[in-house]
């Protein structure tokens, strides 16, 4: 890489970075709980929006995965889930009516609480219904493998955002508080997808898996990016450039290996297409408030309307994350 | 008190007194060196902590870097104050703070006392170890080191090379044979007495503090000066990876670590509480008492290494991408691939898949969907029969295909009309079994109902890409197996090239075919191609085909019966 280039992508981090400071006068704290944090504490940074059905069980997810603190901006929700969250002794929780877009959909108030409170320690940056999953992560907890990423010198981790779904319409079953979404949602794709490399941010671009095979057919180049890289050993020089796809500074996103072998890696279940999906589709296409003018939004509204079957005879039943490791959506890496 | 303890910790303090204590507890002296990195508020807290016990001490402290001098200094202080110390102790074994003993000490004591002159030392000269990082091995004596390896690598790099282009070359001691080998070791008193009470030793340190990583070859040449008794391994259970670091255990290792019967292993994750638990209370008489047999753990681990170094063949993820070249396998396993086979045979689809038992496709890159076997809109994996889906990367499509129907063998058709942008990874991925009748499209052109001007323009069109084909199979670099017959060539005698394919697909048990595909009637070809040639376009790549004979004549002659009066 050029001086020239190398030094964009600085003035781009820098500009990214600003942008973050500007924002932080649209955060509103409602309880802010960062004097509990302790050294070498690992925190999870979210944003949501009326999600509060999801809450009990991410927080029981997250919790017993070994996270020590939840930093969450919650963009106006409606539903009561702001105060269920303030009332979390782990939660430090802020509010924003800002917009959700004008904040490229909440990376903007991420970095910045990120810069503000996490530099030091291991982030995991996801979304209310995203679940991580690690090699061992039934016997290990997260510090296992945040204690090993450190000795190995390595800062960043990818997972991929592998989409789950149920066994016929989206809406036959509805999602229960405190029920593990993956016992309804618990259908998944193996092997459709495809991989190129971003040569300017060298992180890889994933597509594929169901909603390119039954929403975006025809066009598969506006299929949604399902490569994520949501745990990170976070200094306050960094930050996510687009959603958690890829970050600067670009070393970062070299969470893959060139030459040959793999490098140890996790998934993100990702447990969107439950009941509410449907009505989120509806809300959020009204709202405009998505990626793309929500391109995505659009196509899902389109066949919602029809079958919203995403089953076929191929699709995988989700057992654990050692099926994943041998269907090659994840690695063990030299984790042993 | 036969066996005195060296424990070198830097952190989790708390598990490293758990190990002492335990040590203790069964008589064994332990020598505590903490690393200077440890603040004096913490150290003092620790030593308070352990005050109570006699068999404890500390020995001075001084600054470990990984790679560095420090680490051996601070086993020869431990040492001296061990010796000094405790005088009846006969063997010292050097552990670190994340060390845990996984058999009774007793046994250890036991297999020590059975063999009072043995030093357990691995302890290799250089030429003969393969586990040196950054291809350091015999230079790690001759060259300097003032770099950091961990925090300075670029500088580290840079002189070393600048030293190997200049020949700079440091002399070895008179005498020294440089030896090397794992840093956990367990000397006698004798060997290591000599080695610390050595008139020589100001001389030999001197030239250890700037060899790179003294601590697995201050002791591991020094007592091949002095041992009369090396035997050449670790009493210490420790796997490397391909970093040089070593492997650490989980709860989740513990039946591993039962089953090995080793007397220490390292390193142990602090919060592996089930692992202290389990052999930090005495009772643990459930391990037998036999040899150390790590070989259960040293095959996970050199998976583990290999997984990270190679990879599984013909996956592509999220966490391997390889580069052009270094793929170790385009795919994960063989399929063929068949061009102008049905155009000539009728049956040939069903024919194949019952003779060779393997899933059957049809044109897989058919401009109109994927034609996979039997229909399907989805297969394995998921993926789909879109065109586009498929197209928008062609080779993933490929890829992920045949590493999801991993275990069953998978052949599909391919053509001019096809889309031929996947043509590259064919010819170059030796999973591939290409077989090819050159010409043969030509064949549904003769049978279709058409304006001849219409075909003659897509004869002419197929045969131009087909030929672009054939160029990238017979370029130098193409790796796939690769035959080509010319149309002509092939229905001469068409038995005897399915024959090897089959035989090379190896799926059916070996016998002869006894029927062959339904071979297309051809009566009239060679009049079509004629035609052809008259208005102006020369079909070539069929071979030669006679105008007016009809190239089959496979009409059995009746031999003219035998009678026997």
């Amino acid at each position: 890489m050029g001086i020239v280039k190398s030094y964009r992508l600085r003035l781009q981090r820098k500009r990214w970075r600003i942008r973050a400071i500007r924002k932080r006068r649209e955060l509103e704290p409602i309880r802010n709980r960062t004097r509990q944090i302790k050294r070498g504490d690992i925190f999870l940074f979210s944003t949501m929006r009326n999600e509060h059905v999801r809450l009990p069980y991410f927080l029981k997810y997250y919790r017993d995965l070994g996270v020590n603190h939840f930093f969450i901006v919650d963009n106006d929700s409606t539903d009561g889930g702001l105060e269920y969250l303030s009332e979390q002794p782990d939660v430090s929780v802020w509010h924003s009516q800002n917009s959700y877009k004008r904040s490229r959909y909440g990376v903007d108030w991420l970095n910045w609480l990120q810069l503000r409170y996490a530099h030091g320690h291991w982030c995991l940056t996801v979304d209310p219904d995203e679940f991580f999953l690690f090699p061992f992560c039934d016997t290990r907890p997260i510090r296992a493998l945040t204690d090993w990423l450190d000795a190995s010198s390595i800062k960043s981790f990818s997972a991929m955002l592998l989409d789950m779904y149920p066994k016929g319409r989206i809406d036959a079953e509805t999602y229960l508080p405190v029920q593990n979404p993956m016992d309804i949602a618990c259908w998944f794709d193996s092997g459709n997808y495809t991989i190129e490399k971003n040569k300017k941010l060298g992180n890889l671009w994933i597509q594929g898996g169901p909603r390119a095979r039954v929403f975006f057919p025809d066009t598969p180049e506006k299929a949604p990016a399902l490569n994520k890289i949501p745990l990170v050993k976070w200094d306050r020089r960094y930050t996510y450039v687009s959603s958690t796809h890829n970050l600067l500074p670009r070393g970062l996103n070299l969470v893959y290996d060139e030459w040959g072998g793999e490098k140890a890696s996790g998934v993100l279940l990702h447990t969107k297409f439950l009941n509410t999906f449907s009505e989120k589709a509806q809300e959020e296409l009204e709202r405009k408030q998505h990626y793309s003018a929500s391109v995505e939004y659009k196509a899902y509204a389109e066949r919602l309307a029809e079958n919203p079957d995403l089953w076929c005879k191929w699709s995988e039943k989700y057992i654990n994350w050692r099926q994943l490791e041998i269907l090659g959506l994840m690695s063990k890496g030299n984790w042993a | 008190m036969s066996v005195g303890i060296i424990m070198l910790v830097h952190t989790a303090l708390g598990r490293a007194e758990q190990v002492a204590r335990h040590w203790a507890a069964s008589d064994c002296p332990v020598v505590i060196h903490v690393d200077k990195k440890v603040d004096n508020k913490t150290y003092r807290e620790f030593q308070n902590a352990i005050r109570d016990e006699p068999l404890i001490k500390f020995s001075k402290r001084h600054f470990c870097e990984w790679g560095g001098w420090g680490i051996t200094a601070a086993t020869q202080a431990a040492a001296e104050e061990l010796l000094h110390s405790f005088a009846d102790v006969r063997h010292v074994f050097l552990a670190s703070g994340s060390c845990l003993p996984l058999r009774p000490v007793d046994e250890l004591k036991e297999y020590l006392d059975a063999r009072p002159r043995t030093d357990f030392i691995e302890s290799a000269t250089t030429s003969d170890v393969p586990w040196t990082v950054g291809g350091l091995d015999i230079e790690r004596f001759t060259l300097r080191f003032p770099f950091s390896w961990k925090t300075q690598r670029r500088m580290f790099d840079k002189y070393v090379a600048f030293q190997r282009k200049l020949g700079l070359k440091r002399r070895i001691p008179k005498g020294l044979v440089p030896h090397m080998g794992s840093q956990w070791w367990c000397l006698t008193r004798q060997t290591l007495s000599a080695i610390l009470e050595d008139p020589e030793r100001p001389k030999y340190d001197r030239y250890f503090r700037k060899v790179w990583i003294p601590d697995e070859s201050y002791f591991q040449t020094l007592a091949r000066q002095y041992s009369a008794n090396i035997e050449s391994r670790s009493l210490t259970l420790s796997k490397f990876d391909f970093q040089g670091k070593p492997h650490i255990f989980y709860d989740d290792h513990l039946q591993l670590l039962r089953r090995s019967d080793c007397f220490v292993a390292r390193k142990i994750w602090p919060h592996a509480d089930r692992v202290y638990e389990t052999f930090l209370t005495d009772g643990a008489g459930a391990m037998k008492r036999a040899e150390p047999n790590p070989g259960k753990i040293d095959r996970i681990f050199a998976k583990a290494v290999e997984r990270r170094t190679r990879g599984r063949a013909g996956l592509v993820m999220h966490s391997r991408f390889p580069n052009e070249g270094w793929e170790n396998g385009l795919t994960c396993s063989a399929y063929s691939v068949f061009q102008g086979f049905t155009e000539l045979f009728e049956d040939f689809e069903p024919w194949l898949a019952k003779a060779t038992g393997t899933q059957v496709h049809g044109h897989l890159f058919s401009p109109e969907r994927a034609e996979f076997s039997s229909s399907q809109t989805v297969i394995n994996g998921g993926l789909s029969n879109a065109p586009e889906l498929r197209d928008y990367n062609g080779a993933a499509f490929l890829t992920n295909l045949i590493w999801n129907t991993r275990g069953e063998r998978q052949c599909f058709q391919f053509g001019p009309m096809d889309t031929q942008k996947i043509c590259w990874k064919l010819s170059n991925d030796p999973n591939a079994q290409i077989s090819v009748i050159t010409g043969a499209w030509a064949v549904p052109l003769f049978t279709a109902n058409q304006n001849f001007s219409d075909l003659r323009r897509e004869a002419a069109r197929l045969q131009k890409i087909e030929n672009k084909f054939l160029y990238k199979l017979r370029n130098p670099y193409a790796k796939a197996r690769i035959r080509i017959w010319t149309m002509a060539e092939f229905i001469e005698s068409p038995m005897e090239p399915l024959q090897t394919i089959i035989d090379e697909i190896g799926n059916a048990p070996q016998r002869r075919l006894s029927e062959a595909p339904k071979m297309a009637d051809l009566t009239g070809f060679g009049q079509f191609l004629q035609n052809l040639k008259n208005q102006g376009m020369h079909p070539h790549l069929m071979g030669d085909f006679p105008i007016h004979d009809d190239p089959i004549t496979p009409v059995k002659k009746q031999r003219k019966p035998y009678l026997v009066k």
